[in-house]
Order: C-alpha cells, then structure tokens, then sequence
C-alpha cells in the first residue's frame, strides 16, 4: 500500500485531469486507470457560463481524492492564497504546490516553493511539492514540513522520460523513507515503469493519457506499466554490468572442434 | 459601483461581496473569492465590504495537472 499523508492507496498512479477531447473521455480515462487521486485547478469562471460548476459535478461523481494545484503561479503570495481558496472550495488540506519560475521549462523556483511550503505547512496544509531533484532544496522542503515530495522527470507536457537518472537515483537514494510521487515529463508507460523500478513511490500523468489517439486504453496501458514497475522494484532488480556473463553454464560443455 | 470581476469592468449596485456574487449570476455557485489579491473565504463574504475600483476575482474547479 501506499501511504501519502494519511491516505492508505492500493494504485500508484496519480492522474491529471486537464486537456482530454472531452469530460465523457476524462472520465472513461480516469476509470481505466485505477486512479485514486486526481489532481484539479482553480480558474476564473464567468457568472454566465458557470463552466466550472459543471466540471465539478463531473469530479465528485468519481468518488476519487482530489489534489488541488497551484499551477500557474509565479510568485509565494499567488500560491499560497491559490492555495486557501483549494482548500474552501475542494474541502481538502491537500495541495500540490506549483511555483514556476521560468516559462520556457515551466522549471520550479525552488526558493520561492520552499518560503511557500512553509508558510502552507505552519497554516495545517499537507503540501506536495512540485519541485526538481535537487537534494539540498528537498532537505529544506522537509524542513519546511513537508512528507510528500513530487520531483519532475523532465518539463511538464514534454514527454521526455525521466531526463536526470542519476539525479533521480540520488534522490532516492538519499531519502529511503520519504514518498516521491515523480510528476511531469513522463511520455510512455515505459517511463513510468523505469520511475517505479527506480523505486519512486509512484507517478503522476496527465498529457500522456489525454493527449494519447485513445486516453483511456492509455491510461489502462500506464496502469499496468505503474504495476509492473513496482513489482519489479519489490522482487529486486539485477545490477547492470559492463561485460557479458553467459546464462548457460560453461561446465560440461562438449568438446566438438 | 464600478468594480473589476475577473479582470472585466462591471457596475454593481451590492455593497459587499456576498450580495456582488448573487447580482453577477454566480447564487450557489461552488466559487472562491479574493479581493485585491487577499482571499476572502466564504463566510466572510457578507461582511467582505467592497469599494470603488476593488478587483474581485471568482474562481472555479477547473481542469489540472
């Protein structure tokens, strides 16, 4: 089991819920996927069309956690009052704290997401920080309160795996016991099966499954590549070496040169 | 009063927050609100008086990553 917070979850895929052809497809996705938790927004929504209002009924019928994100914020005071109005409205302490620092990369700023960490974490909030593999900003992220970390694997909406193993393997390495929810970047269900194998406690998806031909056989397909991943990472993984080792024993070979 | 909502000038008459949210269309809507940048929570919003020229922005669950 996964243990995030005080959250007990059997699936380890995380899904996000943004950029599907349409709600019957996101919600055929989220299914297919096994998805316990999904992450959601905040945007401005028009007395008019009330657009969000119907999204959310579409959310809550899923009967999945939500994990409300600050995306799009580039300051600490636009994340953390996103941060309050997520909590009133989606009636949860969870946040996943999104702090861009750069548009190019949509990169973290790791500083101004530590000073907002902390700030959250004293006001009650179980944070989930967006943030890169850097070990010394994922010491002052636990510092600041926080026990749930999700490092990126490469820039989000990029589908480029993960771009730092030996970054991500340090990480790992470093923290044994902190859960790391690897988010953004992951493309294939390959990638999120290396992240599982590598021993990260599970994945966080979005274009790959809404941007894929058919989202939910996407998302059916990232369901199985999480748990295999994880089985693999549980039944222990052979170390890679440089030279080859015959599989078949030498001994007893006949002579027939 | 002359206001800004989401970033659109509007002319309420309401003189506070609650009151503004019902004459722009948003009655039992599922919305945060802040008010020049400082959330206002929803029990607040009845005491939340508003000024001329306050920028109010109402906010909705819409799709994440």
């Amino acid at each position: 089991m996964l243990q995030l917070y005080d959250a007990q979850l059997r699936s380890r895929l995380l899904l996000g819920t943004a950029r599907y052809p349409s709600p019957t497809i996101l919600t055929e996705a989220v299914k297919a996927s096994g998805a316990e938790i999904v992450t959601v927004s905040l945007r401005r929504e028009s007395g008019g069309e009330r657009a969000g209002q119907g999204f959310w009924s579409i959310i809550r019928d899923l009967g999945v956690r939500i994990l409300p994100n600050t995306a799009g914020c580039h300051s600490v005071k636009e994340a953390v009052t996103t941060a309050h109005m997520g909590r009133e409205v989606f009636g949860t302490s969870w946040v996943k704290l999104e702090v861009i620092g750069e548009d190019e990369t949509l990169q973290p700023d790791v500083f101004g997401l530590v000073e907002a960490a902390r700030i959250l974490c004293q006001e009650g909030f179980e944070v989930f920080p967006y943030t890169t593999e850097d070990l010394i900003v994922t010491e002052r992220l636990l510092e600041a309160g926080c026990r749930v970390l999700m490092p990126w694997g490469s820039p989000i909406g990029s589908g480029r795996g993960l771009n730092n193993l030996f970054g991500l393997k340090a990480l790992r390495a470093r923290f044994p016991e902190v859960p790391l929810v690897l988010d953004a970047g992951i493309g294939v269900p390959s990638h999120a099966a290396q992240a599982l194998e590598l021993g990260f406690d599970a994945v966080l998806i979005n274009t790959a499954v809404s941007q894929a031909r058919d989202p939910a056989a996407m998302a059916a397909a990232f369901a199985q590549a999480v748990a295999a991943g994880r089985a693999a990472y549980e039944a222990g993984p052979m170390e890679p070496r440089d030279l080859a080792v015959p599989s078949t024993p030498v001994i007893g070979k006949a002579f027939l040169g | 009063m002359h206001i800004l909502v989401n970033g659109s000038s509007r002319e309420i008459r309401a003189a506070d927050l609650s009151a503004a949210l019902e004459e722009l269309g948003y009655g039992g809507a599922v919305v945060a609100t802040a008010v020049n940048g400082e959330f206002v929570a929803a029990v607040a919003r009845p005491t939340a008086r508003l000024s001329d020229g306050d920028r109010i922005e109402v906010l909705a669950p819409m799709q994440g990553g």
